[in-house]
């Protein structure tokens, strides 16, 4: 803490004068910037169609209003894809992700230098990008239809628990790996006996978490023809069936809710 | 004695690690069964279609070794300074909003009124994914990153004001307490006690926001509203599959980028 000595005796301030001047360019940077970014993002901004823009919500409102309820019924089937979409997923993701997350963990892996950067990297690479384009990419691959989906669910599950799940490994205590290994047991014996009783709670916790998001994800992933939810919403869209649309927003919203009850039930019973 | 030393087992079982009733244990493994044998059964594959697409994903693996940059440099360009200009505007934006809400949020120093009004609004603009939300100010605002720009404040707001409001009722009562008692008002307590005890993990927070929201910004794309997903949509829309691989790893390398950066602001910051 800098101290000036004035007539009246020391004043004492948090920062130096330099840091000050630091920390106001540094915000007068960010400033500028957002100015900028702002000026040539809005350079193609037709801003009659902004500034109508009450009167279209006003519009779609009064057309999304009353939903139609009588919907619902068409709607399980796709429901019940939706659901199987992110389970099967899930399951998938992590299936790829364990042994991954095995490679990646400092403690546990074969080589620092062949194997952890590319398993880090597998697991970055998944994480940077969302279902929704794995979706699309896939979709143009294998076709519509929920297979594309769950590998597109699966994909983006790897790096998620992947990277929480090598976090998970390294923080394993050390000594009971150690006292297992004492015992002159074998690789699988150690993972099993040594590393499993360790992360088991982290592992759960981690799956349901990922799938409580992934149910969330694949309600959407119908967008780009994957199946389920997404697919009624975006043939309701197409023909401008705003009642409809409200029904399927209804439904993914209390599918919503309940998978993320189902996992802070699940996960408050497992930690 | 060799009685008792013959009934000692010989072998160990490890014991279940997580439920410990077998009668459960078995119950959940047979109703996973069911589900699953049910819920393999429900997808629909058409092997003929996925048989002619592996083709098409290998010509995809192959543009993702060989991506073309060049053919289609000025699309990309256009849409990644559309992304990251909307990424910036739309986390400050969002940032700037949800301070007021999160501190309204938080239990510890905002009344009981405006406590419920601002955890509505969280849950409003948690409730329904970013790609929805897209859609619908799409429909309302055009297409273009306007739409993208304010789908990303809005779900900044979800985001940033409920971790904020978190933090906030986590803080160390005694130094509010301290603060208080010196007379102070609540635009006082805020700035000196609330402040400095939430500032590092608000920046925090903001720089892991940005790079979710560079991220989304590639998403909500598709839908219309701007940005590198537009760019990308056309490029698998026209099977080119090297621009699509090119336009992925520039996205791997930005968020890598951002990633790598703001960890290190943010060791430097706290």
């Amino acid at each position: 803490m800098p101290v000036t000595q004035t007539e009246n005796g020391p004043v004492w301030r948090l920062r130096t004068p330099r840091a000050r001047l630091a920390l106001w360019a540094g915000w007068f940077a960010l400033v500028a910037l957002t100015v900028w970014c702002w000026q040539v993002m809005t350079r193609d901004t037709i801003w009659l169609f902004v500034l109508d823009a009450p009167q279209q919500a006003a519009d779609i409102g009064s057309r999304m209003f009353p939903p139609r309820l009588a919907y619902i019924e068409r709607l399980l089937w796709p429901l019940w894809d939706t659901i199987n979409m992110a389970t099967l997923g899930t399951l998938l993701g992590v299936v790829i992700a364990t042994p991954i997350a095995f490679l990646a963990a400092r403690n546990t892996s074969p080589s620092l230098l062949i194997a952890r950067p590319i398993a880090l990297f597998i697991i970055v690479a998944s994480r940077s990008i969302n279902s929704l384009i794995w979706a699309l990419l896939l979709v143009s691959i294998l076709g519509p239809g929920l297979l594309a989906g769950i590998i597109a669910i699966a994909l983006r599950s790897i790096g998620f628990v992947g990277k929480l799940l090598y976090e998970a490994i390294e923080e394993t205590e050390a000594s009971q790996i150690e006292a297992i290994q004492a015992t002159g047991a074998g690789g699988a014996q150690l993972l099993n006996y040594g590393y499993w009783p360790q992360i088991a709670p982290a592992f759960w916790g981690i799956s349901v978490f990922r799938w409580d998001i992934n149910i969330r994800e694949s309600a959407v992933l119908g967008l780009v023809g994957a199946g389920g939810l997404g697919l009624q919403l975006q043939a309701s869209l197409n023909v401008l069936a705003w009642p409809q649309v409200t029904t399927i927003l209804l439904v993914i919203l209390a599918t919503v809710v309940f998978s993320e009850w189902v996992s802070a039930k699940v996960r408050h019973a497992i930690i | 004695m060799t009685a008792t030393a013959k009934a000692y087992p010989r072998r160990w079982r490890r014991p279940a690690t997580m439920i410990p009733d077998p009668r459960w244990r078995y119950g959940l493994y047979a109703a996973i069964l069911v589900y699953l044998v049910l819920a393999i059964g429900s997808v629909e594959v058409n092997w003929m279609r996925v048989w002619d697409g592996l083709d098409r994903g290998w010509r995809f693996v192959q543009g993702f070794l060989q991506p073309d940059f060049t053919s289609r440099w000025k699309d990309i360009r256009a849409g990644m300074i559309e992304s990251l200009t909307m990424t910036v505007t739309s986390t400050v934006a969002g940032v700037l909003i949800s301070v007021p809400i999160g501190i309204g949020a938080a239990r510890n120093i905002a009344p009981r009124a405006v406590y419920y009004v601002c955890r509505g609004i969280i849950a409003a603009s948690r409730a329904l994914q970013e790609i929805i939300i897209a859609i619908l100010l799409v429909a309302m605002f055009g297409f273009g990153p306007f739409a993208g720009f304010l789908t990303l404040s809005f779900a900044t707001i979800g985001f940033l004001a409920k971790l904020l409001a978190e933090d906030i009722e986590d803080i160390d009562e005694a130094q509010a307490e301290a603060i208080r008692a010196t007379g102070a008002s609540w635009w006082q307590l805020v700035n000196y006690a609330v402040q400095p005890q939430v500032m590092p993990r608000l920046i925090g927070l903001s720089l892991y926001r940005f790079d979710i929201n560079f991220r989304e910004s590639a998403v909500i794309g598709i839908v219309g509203a701007g940005g590198i997903g537009a760019t990308l949509n056309t490029a698998i829309d026209r099977y080119e599959y090297d621009s699509a691989g090119a336009i992925l790893l520039i996205i791997i390398v930005v968020v890598m980028f951002a990633e790598y950066s703001s960890s290190h602001i943010r060791k430097w910051v706290q």
